[in-house]
């Protein structure tokens, strides 16, 4: 395989989830929950997906897990195509792919023991030679994710929510994934608990070149964990850079409002602010044009009627930027979006 | 014990040594444990802490909420030097539509499904203040202004379910503004909404602060949302109170190690711009069970400085500096810290 091929690649993606109604409980409509998304994974890379709830951000990590058939697109794993794939086929390319939930609890089987919670998966694939590699694997899991060997023989109810996110992680870990898809990991612990699995989970992806879908709504957990960051609005996505280029230098104007609407533990600190007026349309109707025109501060009369594509911009701070906004279209004096403003909306100094 | 006083005669609610303990069949959970603060009048004062420490237990007592059994309160909650511990249920019920209002994480569970906006905001004020149905209603359109819900003659006839998560939230606090309130008791009033929708709650808050006057307590896990809307701030720990001072101090020069802690944990926003990209600092372990009574400090388990004293010995909170107090055996006083 080509060394610079993508691990991960999603083509126009779309899910539409139908609504059922009306007096024949025909379809009614449709939810539009991701329209038309498309990114890259390299091997070894975390990408961040960023927005607020029901932006689609877990309806595209359901889909990449084939949890249920998509409206439209490719999803391309390790070059072979997997989204018209059958499940029998599947199957070895499954493996490749494994997932940690927000709610460790409901994730976890509560009849099984950890021990069989980690064999499970390590069984499924066939990776264990014989019984004395079984155990082996599940005890190195254990190391790995830092919890006692003899823990193995518990239930998950007798963990707390940062150990049995550890259990989560341990069982994604098992089959021996290229990529694992974190879908708000560490969203429920408390502070001191999530430090020790934002850690861990570095840790992990260090020492085992994984490939990580990091699905948050927390931007300074992002920052922190990420190489590059995808910002979703309304089942689209509106701008894509790598960590420091989308922090120092947001180029659509959801980005910068996000930005300057998470609260920073500095009392007074002087930052510029951008507050939306409104809530989030919804997906059963998007707005025409740039679905982000009903709250954006800097909308105009192109962006009611014509949708802005996704596409490259400029920005000092280097190459791979790309961002859905006619602004760009301006001359720079005339484009609010022109300069790095992350600085002063972060209050940076 | 040295607690910073008001400048000015008492303060608008004293809380003093609140013990709030719930019998369960596995032991006593002591909820809140001896824990003393004090708001003055107009005054925001935030309650941080991780979830289980005690900060709704602490909000449901100060209201005479908690279900007796199995719950028990101890200790004095005066409201303008009225302890509200020996108030009658008929007082109690006056002082909270009347003195003191409250709003909840999830508005959608506080709201009455069945009841238009309009008459849940106006029936507060029918109940406590005896105004006409047509005052009432009035009265409800002005409040629903005030908060920032646009067309506000429309949304009075609407139902709780046709509005949006932070539409919702407005709504709560335009009820519990309506009878003009001298305190007000959020607890996690953001923390179910989205950024964009926290940041214009917040901003609301702000901004009634200066409008209406109220005293404000805001109870948040976050330290984030505590440094943007409050002035003075409670950190509580395993149903203790363990450090307490005005945001400026808390932040700059925390004294607690578990807040030192809390602050080193989270990961600073613009990290990747200004170069300190460094490994969040952890706190290691788990927060004690409230069933065990704990003979020394309650962070001695988790806390990097812990000795055989800490183990022993509770720390009494201690004023370190003007308005700083803490409880630890080792905080540094004033002039003792390091830049
Ligand atoms: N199974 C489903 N059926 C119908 N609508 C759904 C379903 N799952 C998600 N949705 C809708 O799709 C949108 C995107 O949801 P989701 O991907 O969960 O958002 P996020 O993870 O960004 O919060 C939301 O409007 C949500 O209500
Ligand atoms: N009605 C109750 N009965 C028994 N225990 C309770 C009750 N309400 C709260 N507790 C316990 O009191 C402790 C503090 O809870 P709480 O004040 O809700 O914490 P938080 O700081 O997250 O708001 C927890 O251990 C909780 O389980
Ligand atoms: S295209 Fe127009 S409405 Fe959309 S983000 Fe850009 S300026 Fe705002
Ligand atoms: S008293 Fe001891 S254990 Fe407690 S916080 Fe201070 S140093 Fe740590
Ligand atoms: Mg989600
Ligand atoms: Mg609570």
């Amino acid at each position: 395989m080509n060394a610079i091929a993508p691990l991960l690649q999603v083509n126009d993606l779309k899910k539409h989830f139908p609504i059922h109604g009306g007096f024949f409980g025909g379809t009614t409509g449709y939810v539009y929950a991701v329209d038309g998304v498309s990114f890259e994974i390299m091997r070894g890379e975390t990408l961040s997906l960023v927005g607020e709830s029901g932006c689609g951000k877990s309806t595209v990590g359901k889909a990449l897990l084939r949890l249920f058939s998509i409206t439209g697109g490719q999803v391309i794993l390790g070059g072979t195509r997997i989204d018209d794939m059958p499940s029998g086929t599947l199957r070895p390319l499954r493996r490749r792919m494994q997932v940690v939930f927000q709610d460790p609890f409901s994730s976890l089987n509560p009849r099984l023991r950890v021990r069989d919670i980690l064999a499970e998966p390590i069984r499924n694939f066939g990776l264990a030679k014989d019984a004395a590699d079984l155990e082996a694997r599940v005890a190195g899991l254990m190391d790995k994710v830092r919890l006692p060997r003899d823990a193995v023989n518990r239930w998950p109810h007798e963990f707390s929510g940062g150990q049995r996110q550890r259990i989560g992680i341990a069982r994604a870990l098992a089959a021996e994934p290229d990529l694992i898809i974190c879908d708000e990991a560490v969203s429920a612990l408390d502070v001191s608990v999530k430090a020790q699995i934002v850690n861990l989970l570095q840790d992990l992806q260090k020492e085992l070149g994984l490939a990580m879908l990091f699905i948050s709504h927390d931007l300074a957990i992002v920052e922190h964990m990420t190489h590059r960051v995808a910002v979703m609005y309304l089942g689209k996505i509106v701008e894509v850079a790598p960590k420091r280029s989308l922090f120092a230098a947001p180029k659509h104007p959801y980005t910068e409002a996000l930005l300057s609407a998470v609260p920073v533990p500095e009392p007074g600190a002087a930052r510029e602010r951008i507050i939306l007026k409104g809530d989030v349309p919804s997906p059963i109707n998007p707005p025409k044009g740039c679905r982000f025109h009903t709250r954006c501060p800097y909308a105009f009369d192109r962006c009611r009627t014509e949708e802005p594509a996704l596409r490259p911009v400029a920005d000092a701070m280097g190459e791979g930027h790309i961002a859905a906004c006619h602004l760009h279209d301006r001359p720079a004096a005339e484009n609010p979006l022109a300069g790095s403003k992350g600085a002063s909306l972060l209050a940076v100094g | 014990m040295a607690l910073p006083g008001p400048q000015d005669g008492q303060p608008l609610l004293s809380v003093e040594n609140l013990q709030t303990h719930f019998r369960t069949p596995d032991g006593v959970n002591r909820a809140v444990d001896g824990v003393s603060f004090h708001v003055n009048a107009g005054e925001t004062l935030a309650i941080v802490g991780e979830s289980g420490c005690g900060k709704s237990v602490t909000a449901m007592s100060i209201l005479r909420l908690i279900p007796e059994p199995p719950g028990k309160i101890a200790g004095a909650i005066r409201l303008n030097g009225k302890n509200l511990l020996e108030c009658s249920d008929r007082e109690m019920r006056q002082i909270r539509g009347n003195d003191i209002s409250m709003i909840f994480q999830e508005p959608m569970t506080s709201l009455n499904p069945v009841l238009t906006v309009g008459r849940q905001i106006g029936e507060t004020l029918r109940l406590h203040q005896g105004m006409s149905a047509k005052q009432a209603e009035d009265r409800a359109v002005e409040m629903l202004n005030l908060v920032g819900i646009p067309e506000a003659k429309r949304r009075v006839r609407e139902y709780p379910h046709q509005l949006s998560g932070g539409m919702r939230q407005r709504v709560m606090i335009a009820i519990a503004l309506a009878c003009n309130p001298k305190l007000l008791i959020a607890d996690e009033p953001t923390t179910a909404l989205d950024v964009t929708i926290q940041a214009q709650i917040l901003e609301l808050m702000r901004d009634l602060k200066h409008r209406v006057g109220a005293a404000i307590v805001l109870i948040t896990h976050d330290l984030g949302v505590v440094a943007e809307v409050a002035e003075r701030v409670v950190v509580m720990y395993a149903g203790k109170k363990v450090e307490e001072a005005a945001i400026g101090p808390l932040f700059r020069s925390p004294r607690h190690p578990y807040t030192q802690g809390l602050l080193g944990s989270m990961p600073k926003l613009g990290s990747s711009l200004t170069g300190h990209e460094t490994r969040l600092a952890e706190i290691p372990g788990l927060v004690p069970s409230l069933k065990a009574k704990i003979p020394g400090c309650v962070f001695a388990s988790r806390c990097p400085h812990a000795t055989d004293l800490c183990r022993a010995v509770a720390p009494a909170l201690e004023e370190k500096a003007p308005g700083h107090v803490a409880a630890c055996h080792y905080a540094p006083r004033e002039g003792a810290m390091a830049a």
